[in-house]
């Protein structure tokens, strides 16, 4: 009944505005809820997104790209998968936006205006691999809870900010500094003010990389406001959950940070490898770091038709967290052959590597083109599920398309 | 009663009747006005929740639209418990995080407590079986193996 009659009221007020007379109940619209941009739905337009991406979700918002959209170099906005916890923030007041240091291991918690941020210190480009920990899990059985990514949960932007490491240099960090942690305005599904819908981090390692940004540009523009607008915690390799959106707070905290989506089994796998289905207790459940080694064929889109004897060229990124990608290869006969394809280097660290090849099929018919990369420690992608997970974090199986050869 | 004194009755009984409508009409087109300049009576209500609960909808039928057994505004299949599914589970989030996911009654079950100790849900009661009734009923996980085959495949000529 409660929810009806909210309903009955966001439509009420719409209304209202959509006649163009006062908004005569505007003081009655529950605080925190924003029926302009929720009422009318379009992300397409909302967030200018290629109509070909999937909408996942729509409360929070949560799209994926395909493969085949994400054969730029680097990743435009258009194509950029959108993954939130909870409301996007609205009516941000960019003049007055400030960013604290602070936390246990702080020598004295420090609070930068975002022009400070940007006088202050030296400015970074970087094109850094963003991959949600959950990209892939539409396809563990049995099925893990949470938005049914399939391959596109996956980014390449560059992003220009400053070091992390040189802010918290700045401060002055205390040597039992363990980890940090982000806080972020953006507002809980539930409306509760009191909670975050996500506060997560990383070790102060990875904190301290020359990469691990405050950027507050991506591809060369100001962060589009669902990317994190006007300043967002870049920590490229890792889960994108890792790196935070719309940055107020960071803390350094003298132990592993325990805030929202940090503990129980988020963005945590078994610590030691489970059947499919088994149940696993908070306690055995590891934190997720660098990502694994991964590629997706993002060119021809899957389906293609060729004339028999033509070769069909294909490409496509490949990335491995941390780690550099060392060898590509394809199959076109279900890993009975792999063959090699060209690797290029990464623009930089942590960025994606692109691969490409030209493939001869023997005879007409039916194929799959299946591809695999391995990282500078020899391993490679597996071609059926990685160990199964409560959760449904890193599939990294290998991605393929379907050719006709007629 | 002589003839005369029973044509003045009458013609008072007359007179009050039109005297009546006269009255009505005037309420009447009076309430037009108002209607006009205020159609939603806003100026006759005090302007707290309470009392803003009793306005009916303008788009009662929109909201409960069923094509082809989908309920339109939310996606959800209509079936048993449907209701109570739109009631308690789309509050927060979208419909599309319910069915999108696949879990047998267990899972769901547990799910729903994690949801009441963390993400503020409420005690659902006896909806609670009715609730997980419908969506292990209406989304049954599927089977799908350790690798599933390609589908959906859309052919197209590629011309290079």
């Amino acid at each position: 009944m409660k929810r009806r009659s909210f309903i009955k009221k966001a439509t009420l007020s719409s209304l209202t505005v959509l006649v163009g007379t006062e908004i005569v109940f505007g003081e009655m619209i529950p605080s925190g809820y924003t029926p302009l941009a929720l009422q009318d739905p379009d992300p397409f337009k909302l967030f200018q997104k290629n109509k070909e991406m999937i909408l996942l979700n729509d409360r929070p918002w949560n799209l994926e790209a395909q493969a085949h959209l994400l054969d730029e170099k680097i990743t435009s906005n258009e194509f950029m998968f959108i993954r939130n916890n909870g409301k996007v923030p609205e009516n941000i007041d960019v003049k007055n936006w400030t960013v604290t240091i602070d936390g246990e291991s702080v020598k004295q918690s420090k609070t930068y205006t975002l022009e400070e941020l940007k006088s202050k210190f030296k400015h970074h480009t970087y094109q850094l691999t963003i991959e949600c920990g959950g990209n892939g899990r539409a396809e563990f059985d049995p099925p893990a809870k949470g938005n049914q990514w399939t391959v596109g949960a996956v980014s390449c932007a560059t992003w220009t900010g400053v070091r992390l490491k040189d802010i918290l240099d700045d401060v002055g960090i205390k040597s039992n500094a363990v980890y940090i942690g982000y806080h972020a305005a953006d507002a809980h599904l539930s409306g509760d003010a009191k909670k975050e819908p996500i506060s997560r981090g990383v070790p102060m390692a990875k904190a301290m990389q020359e990469e691990t940004l405050l950027a507050f540009q991506m591809n060369g523009k100001d962060i589009p406001l669902v990317h994190g607008y006007p300043v967002r915690l870049v920590s490229g390799g890792w889960p994108a959950s890792t790196s935070g959106k719309w940055i107020q707070r960071i803390s350094v905290r003298n132990k592993e940070h325990d805030g929202e989506k940090m503990t129980g089994s988020s963005y945590r796998v078994p610590c030691e490898p489970v059947a499919p289905g088994e149940k696993v207790k908070d306690e055995d459940m590891c934190i997720i770091e660098s990502m694994p080694v991964k590629s997706l064929i993002t060119y021809p889109k899957s389906g293609a038709v060729i004339d028999s004897g033509k070769k069909l060229s294909i490409r496509g990124h490949a990335w491995a967290g941390e780690l550099e990608v060392t060898k590509m290869e394809y199959s076109i006969d279900y890993g009975s052959t792999w063959q090699a394809a060209k690797i290029e280097a990464p623009a930089n660290r942590l960025a994606w590597q692109h691969f490409s090849a030209s493939v001869s099929f023997p005879k007409k018919g039916y194929y799959e083109v299946w591809a695999r990369a391995t990282d500078a420690q020899g391993t490679s992608q597996p071609m059926l599920l990685p160990g199964w997970n409560p959760k449904g974090y890193l599939n990294n199986a290998c991605h393929r398309i379907a050719v006709k050869v007629s | 009663m002589n003839e005369q004194d029973k044509f003045r009755a009458t013609v008072k009984a007359v007179h009050r009747s039109l005297m009546l409508v006269l009255v009505a009409v005037v309420v009447f087109s009076g309430l037009l006005v108002f209607m006009m300049v205020d159609p939603d009576f806003s100026s006759l209500r005090s302007k707290d929740m309470a009392s803003y609960e009793v306005v009916q909808p303008v788009e009662e039928v929109d909201e409960d639209l069923i094509v082809d057994g989908i309920h339109v505004r939310t996606g959800l299949i209509e079936a048993d418990g449907f209701m109570e599914v739109v009631n308690n589970c789309t509050n927060c989030h979208s419909a599309k995080l319910v069915t999108q996911n696949r879990m047998n009654a267990e899972r769901w079950a547990a799910t729903i407590d994690w949801m009441q100790e963390t993400q503020n849900l409420w005690d659902l009661g006896r909806n609670e079986e009715i609730i997980i009734n419908y969506l292990v009923t209406n989304y049954p996980p599927l089977k799908i193996g350790r690798r599933a085959p390609l589908t959906g495949v859309e052919w197209y000529e590629l011309k290079e």
